[in-house]
């Protein structure tokens, strides 16, 4: 890294410490924290863009789909769940993973013509309606156990962990077949497509309560790292905290969000360290050649879709590590908060002001972007406070111009992205 | 002083000199015709000339006016119409509309226009209200040409019209040229086909890596042992 | 006999009038994307928001001429401010182009950086209108609710269904079609339709022609701009306003354009009614029909819907996914991808 970019991040950390003294430390830790996972989804969708050209638009289902694995791994099984539907419902997801796949299959090893036609309707037909048969009894009867504090299969009661590489994966899966399906399509269209897809997913985990018990939210989730609750209990922390002129209660929250800290750290060094890797491997050499001219690799003998494929599997996965990540750190699975501004659009304005193409681009994008996301609120309510200070105190104009400081940041985000595009096209630290 | 000249050009793209001191010119109520091998900058010395190609020598003028440095729309405006090789008709629109598109520019009444090309093109007539994707490839050309005419053209530049169109197409384009050349219009062409193009034309120009090598009267040049062996194949 | 009028009845009141009504709203939004994505080439995140945006001023608009006590009667005196929002959302698009788009247009940029910018503008307007007017649901429809009740209907006809139409689907029916017959008119009789139309057939010719690309291009706003606002007050106006919603919108407009063909605005009509139909059919319960259909020893006990309401809009996006599989195209022949 060169000393321009190496400032660049000197000035980040100095602001996240600017933040610690003026704010909190709490504050400035929570920024962390989102700031190295944001960071890891900005990696994420630079894999696919930076990397191969790939415009994906459904970031959000990916990162949603890392989310679910922390629920199916760290949670632990609903026994009279699985009584009342486990099996039923297995049986059903093997009879739509079947039909799926038979249908596909007879598709393809059929003549084309009218009883291609009819055969696949009725296969499909059937598939579906005996789904229907074995699926909706069973998920009524999982939903019907203790629906307020259950009402879903739980998971597998492992250590959340284990969740983030399994988010990974989860996402790789569906990687593979969205993959498989769309990235025939070509820049515009493959952006509308993966972003339809990636609400199909939003509306699956929001509706299936029997896997996810939907929009009421999967809370409580086990954590990796400590709990404030026992810190204070700890003798140690009663005798350290006065010693640093701190309340327990602060310097318990400190040191949880410490810890995530240097979790996340870990995960982010190991894919930084592995994409750089990859980059200037002979792979990587060959996917930018893809990238910047697709024709000529696809005559050298490359097979691009494949490449393409691997890439986008990649990438994907790396949005599910960063998934399970935030879902891990939030303790909880929230259907409901994922909006596609904050989970697709936003990653990518971090991945263009960042500079697309490099990874320490991304990762820096991922702080810049994540940090003034936040920080837009309070500058945007002071900012407002300030212009409305002559009104007087409950006018209805002041009200509303204070309170819908909020959505300042979109405003923001969306002139940041606009004016990087068009003044500094190739980000902040631009690739090669 | 003939109608159109382009005179001692030179340039090209993006820094590459494809014409070198390169004149050609358009009389009035004649045919010009621009031949030569590949990549002898035929098509560029004609578009050189229309203002879609950069000079940084040279004057094109039109009836004693110097328009090097107007654009492409203007020359239009100046009664020059440029139908291009390729993709040369609006594909999604009809027969009519293209040929309403090529009048664009004209706040007069059109419709004797569109007779007057409706009787040098009769097949177009027919299938006025086809779209122009639909149509074969000669009528296509023929289409391109009627745009060119909808602007009242003092000068038609045609670039290659009988490209990729079979034998009897390309005579039948032939003749229409020569019957279009009949009501007035000068005619500048780019010609793969030196032969036939030469046989209809008053000038030929011969144009080898970017300069011009013979000039003279088509059918003369067709004579002309130097031309016949080094370009006409003997 | 009179059950199977009983049951066209529901069929009619449940699927077909609802499924019309929200038809032309996409319609209406669909001719929008494809407007632009035809003449400027790219596909216009922003449109959503767009949407958001002249209806906020509609609705603006309304509440003031309601609070000076000028309103239409039975008719939703949003139809007044209409035309005014129509109006501001012209300036705001061509300004967004003039300030965002026209650059990349003279350099020739890449239709991607349209499109990642069409995003930074969509964050935009996003935040502009949640600042403006707040992120809260509202309704701004006035004036009478139906054109024919449920009760009156039975009580007229004798039938033990209901069927109502609202004053808001028929105003959306009858301005849908207003809207697209003069659209078709303009774009195949006059000549600044054709020559918008030549421009997005063949940029190069069109230029030869002389067209001026800026003056198609600014035209074509100033319709997007209309269509865009008109769909967002009909639809407004039928189920309400949210910021939220009307962007999520994009996606089953996005769907309507492509679905048709993208670039092609016959396709975009066709595209808004399939969508709308697959969506509520799908996710309608057929028991109460089939009551009706099928004899007593075949009733239904189950509600016979093939996927539950909350997937409605995963079924726009199904169908999206599949037409860009199968036929990229759209249905209508578009711009190939």
């Amino acid at each position: 890294m060169n000393p321009k970019n190496l400032a660049l991040f000197a000035v980040v950390f100095a602001m996240l410490v600017l933040v610690g003294l003026l704010q909190s430390w709490t504050v400035a830790l929570t920024i962390l924290n989102l700031c190295l996972i944001s960071a890891i989804m900005s990696l994420g969708v630079n894999v696919q863009w930076g990397y191969a050209g790939l415009f994906n638009f459904g970031a959000m289902g990916f990162v949603a789909l890392g989310g679910v694995a922390a629920v199916i791994v760290s949670m632990p099984p609903v026994g009279e769940a699985w009584a009342a539907g486990g099996v039923r419902v297995t049986a059903a997801l093997l009879v739509g993973a079947g039909t799926i796949v038979g249908s596909i299959y007879t598709w393809k090893s059929l003549q084309p013509g009218r009883k291609r036609w009819m055969i696949l309707i009725g296969m499909a037909g059937t598939g579906f309606f005996l789904f229907r048969f074995l699926f909706d009894p069973a998920v009524a009867a999982i939903e019907n156990v203790n629906p307020a504090a259950t009402g879903y299969l739980g998971g597998l009661g492992l250590p959340i962990l284990l969740a983030w590489p399994v988010g990974g994966l989860l996402a790789a899966g569906a990687a593979w077949v969205v993959g498989k399906t769309a990235l025939g399509l070509r820049s515009d269209y493959l952006a509308i497509a993966t972003f339809g897809i990636s609400e199909i997913i939003i509306v699956v985990i929001k509706n299936e309560d029997w896997l996810t018990r939907g929009v009421k939210n999967v809370i409580g989730l086990p954590r990796p790292v400590a709990y404030e609750v026992d810190l204070q209990k700890t003798d140690a922390f009663l005798t350290w905290a006065p010693r640093l002129g701190m309340d327990p209660v602060e310097l318990s929250s400190i040191f949880v969000k410490l810890s995530y800290a240097i979790l996340f750290t870990l995960v982010l060094v190991v894919i930084v360290w592995l994409s750089q890797k990859a980059l200037a491997s002979p792979w990587g050499r060959m996917m930018r050649a893809i990238r910047d001219n697709e024709t000529a690799a696809g005559a050298m003998g490359k097979n691009v879709t494949a490449r393409h494929l691997q890439v986008f599997i990649l990438g994907s996965a790396i949005c599910g590590v960063a998934g399970a990540m935030l879902t891990t750190l939030d303790g909880q699975l929230t259907p409901g908060s994922y909006q596609p501004l904050r989970f697709t659009f936003l990653i990518w304005v971090m991945v263009i002001v960042g500079g697309s193409g490099n990874n320490w681009g991304s990762i820096l994008g991922g702080f810049v972007i994540w940090f003034l996301w936040v920080e837009v609120e309070p500058v945007g309510r002071w900012l407002m406070d300030t212009v409305t200070a002559d009104l007087p105190e409950g006018s209805a104009l002041r009200l509303h111009l204070v309170n819908a400081a909020a959505h300042m940041r979109l405003v923001v985000m969306g002139v940041i992205l606009l004016l990087v595009l068009r003044f500094f096209p190739r980000g902040l630290i631009p690739g090669k | 002083m003939s109608l159109l000249i382009g005179e001692n050009m030179t340039g090209g793209y993006e820094g590459v000199d494809i014409l070198h001191q390169c004149t050609v010119r358009a009389e009035e109520g004649e045919i010009s015709v621009i031949v030569g091998p590949n990549g002898a900058g035929k098509s560029t010395a004609m578009k050189a000339i229309f203002g879609m190609v950069g000079l940084h020598s040279g004057t094109v003028w039109i009836n004693g006016e110097d328009i090097t440095r107007l654009s492409p729309q203007d020359r239009v405006s100046r009664g020059m119409a440029f139908v291009p090789q390729t993709n040369n008709v609006f594909t999604s629109m009809t027969v009519e509309e293209n040929l309403e598109m090529g009048a664009f520019l004209r706040r007069d009444r059109i419709p004797e226009t569109l007779d007057q090309v409706y009787q040098l093109f009769p097949a177009l007539k027919d299938k006025r209200r086809q779209p122009a994707g639909e149509l074969s490839g000669g009528q296509r050309q023929q289409v391109a040409i009627g745009r060119g005419l909808m602007t009242l053209p003092k000068v038609l530049m045609l670039d290659e019209p009988t490209a990729g169109v079979s034998p009897i197409v390309k005579d039948e384009l032939m003749y229409r040229i020569t019957e279009v050349v009949r009501t007035g219009v000068s005619i500048l062409m780019v010609e793969q086909n030196a032969r036939q193009a030469l046989s209809i034309a008053d000038t030929g120009y011969v144009l080898v890596q970017g300069k011009n090598h013979y000039t003279g009267a088509g059918p003369s040049l067709l004579q002309d042992p130097d031309v016949r062996r080094s370009f006409l194949g003997g | 006999m009179e059950d199977l009028l009983n049951a066209v009845i529901v069929l009619c009141n449940f699927v077909m009038i609802p499924a019309i009504a929200y038809g032309s709203q996409l319609a209406l939004g669909a001719l929008g994307v494809t407007l632009v994505y035809g003449v400027l080439r790219f596909s216009n995140f922003a449109h959503g928001d767009t949407m958001a945006f002249g209806t906020m001023i509609t609705i603006l608009v309304t509440r003031w001429l309601q609070s000076v006590g000028l309103t239409l009667g039975s008719l939703p005196t949003a139809l007044i401010g209409l035309p005014i929002g129509i109006a501001a959302t012209a300036v705001l698009l061509l300004g967004t182009d003039r300030v965002v788009y026209r650059f990349y247009r003279l350099r020739k940029s890449d239709p991607i950086i349209f499109t990642i910018s069409s995003v930074g503008v969509m964050f935009v307007l996003n935040g502009l209108v949640r600042l403006v007017i707040g992120p809260e649901h509202q309704r701004f429809s006035d004036g009478a609710r139906f054109v024919i009740r449920a009760r009156e209907f039975k009580e007229i006809t004798g039938f033990s269904e209901g069927f109502s139409i609202n004053v808001p689907q028929s105003i959306t029916v009858i301005l849908t079609l207003i809207a697209v017959a003069s659209l078709f008119w303009f774009m195949k009789q006059t000549r600044t339709g054709k020559s918008m139309r030549a421009l997005a057939d063949n940029e190069d010719l069109a230029t030869l022609c002389g067209i001026n690309a800026e003056r198609v291009v600014a035209i074509t706003w100033i319709i997007a701009a209309a269509l865009t606002t008109t769909a967002g007050v009909l639809y407004g106006l039928d189920k309400g306003f949210k910021p939220f919603t009307y962007f999520q919108l994009l996606l089953p407009i996005f769907a309507a354009a492509i679905v048709g063909g993208l670039g092609n605005p016959l396709g975009a009509i066709a595209g808004g009614f399939i969508i709308s139909f697959s969506e509520i059919s799908i996710t309608y319960a057929f028991k109460k029909f089939l009551g009706y259909v099928l004899p007593q020893s075949l009733q239904p006990e189950h509600l016979v819907q093939l996927l539950s309401t909350d997937y409605k809009l995963a079924v726009s996006f199904a169908i999206l996914v599949l037409v860009l599989l199968f036929k990229p195209t759209g249905i209508f022949r578009g711009r190939a991808p």
